[in-house]
């Protein structure tokens, strides 16, 4: 892996110039003739955009609640032991972390956060009827709404993000002040780097992190609660659905960043790496456990309710247009698959990385099949039949033009992270 | 024979009926709308009216008539339900904005604040009646061939989809960018523009078999009023709660 690792940094590097490049002909498209190159329309009023919103703030909710095992929950003081310590259940093998290595993952997991919340928040921004009038959500919010909610869990998310990351990295950064004036500007004049100073920073780190704990939270949850409450579907309506979204956003979040530190993570090669690896392989196993557990009681009870409103939209998402979608990209490469190698080869780091990028890819699907198969049933019976315009039917796929801004989000996300990995502290420390 | 034919039409009553209800406060009205399913042929001309007067653009309908059929040839019956937007007084649409963009207004009707919406279509998903859509700034004439100069062509013929309609009791002119209403969801306001005028939404003038009935159920002696005390009647999703103002007779 370790001789592979800067060949697929430089991988990465053109996958994310050329998505990037690409998709400008799709921001192109938005800016250029606003929604009329959209698929979604009136009956399907949320497409692509809105599930790839979804799907990256899910996985961001996930990476920082990774990011929070070494910040609350103090993991990385096994490392003093030299043996597992009863906080790191998943620990087994007796394997040790030097508390540095593990701190390093704590920053890349809430720099994985913030970038994969600028695109989802780059998705749902664009798709607005009306962009410009976004500052609204934020000064004009009414609390009636839980999208008035999660507006505000995801601005003060974002901010805490933000102050985190700092904090990690300012000790890095003042170590870096002679050489580079982008750190010696990010220090912003806050150079003490004493024992007592870190200390605080530390209490600080572990305070934020405690409140961000609650925060992701809410801001998931709201996220999901956003489905949940709306009666009008009843495949979204249950109280199940906020749940499943949290699920999902660890599971989805905790295995892209298995992947992201597979590749960037701290020493690649060494014996900490690996023990690292496999310790995440085993929580994104057991995570992938308990989303399968959530997602059979999604289904089984939809389907075996005898009131044909949720099981139609479940009929639709297993044996509809796009089955495939479920049973083969899901099911088959988001579960199966990456369970076969979490499972067998779970010390190859290989098939550790394989299975985190597997879940955390297919997972868009899953947010797909939430969004689109609750709106694509009819709400009263003849309605497509009714009256015939753009938008008004129930049958949705994305345009081409949609996939592109999503590929640009996308590009944009992995390009800030490469481009962050370099020039700011998140894995190479200068102490 | 005669008795029939003496019958005063009920558009003449409607228009009484609502001069009186624009006599008294707002929050004194009660607009209600009364279809009667036995009277509707399914002749869509009340979506095509109402498509006119707020000159929709292509994609978006307040008002379409849903058709069933039942039984097999040569036993078939057809069944139309026009479905307006039923101004619930308990809408699932109007708590989900997250802006506060529509809500019912002193007259009781759902509406939308065209500058205040941000177009997130939440309502849209939220609404069991499927009776919001989204304008995506089409033009019905996009498109259209351009003729030689001094002929009227492409350029000319939209220009009816373009001039201004008056929702809300104001001009939203169809310029071709992305100024509101183009980027809002949009929906059914019972033609309050035309109502504060004296005038009766124009499905409801428009309807050729005088099915659709407009009016203030708060007063006894109107139509609407002693049409809805019928025991034939019935609304849609009722189970729902969404308590609608519009009511269909059997």
């Amino acid at each position: 892996m370790v001789k592979y690792a800067s060949r697929l940094n430089r991988f990465f590097w053109v996958l994310a110039l050329v998505a990037f490049g690409v998709g400008l002909y799709g921001l192109y498209g938005r800016i250029a003739f606003g929604h009329a190159r959209a698929n979604y329309g009136s009956y399907v009023p949320w497409g692509l955009w809105v599930a790839a919103y979804l799907y990256m703030v899910g996985l961001s909710a996930g990476a920082f609640l990774f990011s929070t095992l070494v910040y609350v929950f103090n993991i990385r003081r096994v490392s003093g032991e030299g043996t597992v310590a009863a906080p790191a259940v998943g620990l087994a093998d007796g394997a040790a972390f030097e508390r540095e290595r593990l701190e390093q993952v704590g920053k890349l997991a809430l720099f994985t956060a913030l970038v994969t919340l600028v695109g989802a928040m780059i998705c749902i921004w664009l798709d607005l009827g009306h962009p410009e009038r976004a500052w609204k959500l934020v000064l004009q919010t009414s609390f009636r709404s839980v999208m008035g909610w999660m507006i505000w869990f995801y601005s003060a998310y974002f901010i805490l993000l933000l102050v985190e990351l700092w904090l990690a990295m300012r000790a890095d950064l003042v170590a870096r002040c002679d050489k580079s004036a982008l750190a010696r500007f990010l220090t912003f004049g806050r150079r003490d780097v004493t024992p007592t100073a870190l200390a605080a920073d530390r209490r600080l780190l572990r305070v934020l992190g405690s409140f961000g704990v609650a925060l992701a939270i809410a801001f998931h949850g709201s996220v999901g609660a956003i489905f949940g409450v709306v009666a009008a579907r009843p495949y979204w309506n249950s109280a199940l659905t906020p749940i499943i979204f949290l699920a999902g956003a660890l599971l989805s979040g905790g295995a892209l960043l298995t992947f992201v530190t597979a590749i960037w993570g701290p020493e690649p090669g060494s014996e900490s790496h690996r023990n690292l690896m496999r310790f995440l392989a085993q929580i994104v196993l057991g995570l992938l456990a308990l989303d399968m557990l959530l997602e059979w009681a999604e289904f089984s009870i939809g389907l075996w309710n005898a009131s044909p409103g949720e099981s139609a939209s479940l009929r639709l998402v297993l044996f509809g247009p796009y089955w495939w979608g479920f049973w083969i990209v899901h099911v088959g490469l988001g579960v199966i698959v990456p369970a076969i190698l979490l499972i067998f080869l779970r010390h190859k780091i290989w098939a550790v990385a394989t299975a985190g990028a597997l879940i955390a890819v297919t997972f868009l699907v899953v947010r797909l099949n939430v969004v689109i198969p609750g709106l694509a049933i009819p709400e009263l019976p003849g309605l497509e039949a009714a009256f015939t315009g753009p938008g008004l039917t129930t049958h949705y796929f994305p345009s081409i033009n949609e996939w592109l801004v999503f590929v640009w989000a996308v590009g944009l996300a992995a390009l800030i992270f490469l481009i962050g990995r370099r020039v700011l502290p998140i894995i190479h420390t200068e102490r | 024979m005669s008795h029939t034919l003496l019958q005063q039409d009920v558009l003449i009553r409607m228009q009484e009926d609502l001069q009186r209800a624009l006599a008294k406060p707002r929050g004194q009205r009660r607009w209600v709308m009364v279809i009667d399913l036995r009277k509707c042929v399914g002749c869509h001309a009340c979506t095509i009216a109402c498509v006119a007067e707020n000159k929709l653009p292509p994609g978006v309908v307040y008002r379409p008539v849903l058709e069933e059929e039942f039984g097999a040839y040569p036993n078939v019956t057809r069944k139309f339900i026009p479905r307006p937007c039923m101004q619930c007084d308990e809408p699932p649409c109007t708590p989900v904005c997250p802006v506060n963009a529509t809500y019912k207004n002193a007259d009781g009707v759902v509406v939308v604040d065209y500058e205040q919406c941000i177009g997130c279509r939440y309502c849209i998903t939220a609404c069991p009646y499927a009776a919001r859509t989204f304008d995506f700034g089409g033009v019905y004439l996009q498109g259209a061939p351009d003729g030689q100069p001094f002929l009227l062509g492409g350029s000319k013929a939209d220009d009816f989809e373009r001039a201004a309609n008056y929702e809300y009791n104001k001009a939203w002119a169809r310029k071709g960018g992305e100024d509101s209403p183009v980027g809002n969801v949009r929906k059914c306001h019972f033609c309050l523009h035309r109502v504060a005028e004296g005038m009766l939404p124009s499905c409801v003038t428009t309807c050729v078999g005088r099915a659709t009935l407009y009016g203030d159920a708060n007063d006894p002696d109107s139509l609407v009023a002693q049409m809805i005390a019928k025991p034939n009647v019935m609304r849609l999703k009722e189970e729902l709660g969404t308590a609608p103002r519009v009511y269909y007779l059997l």
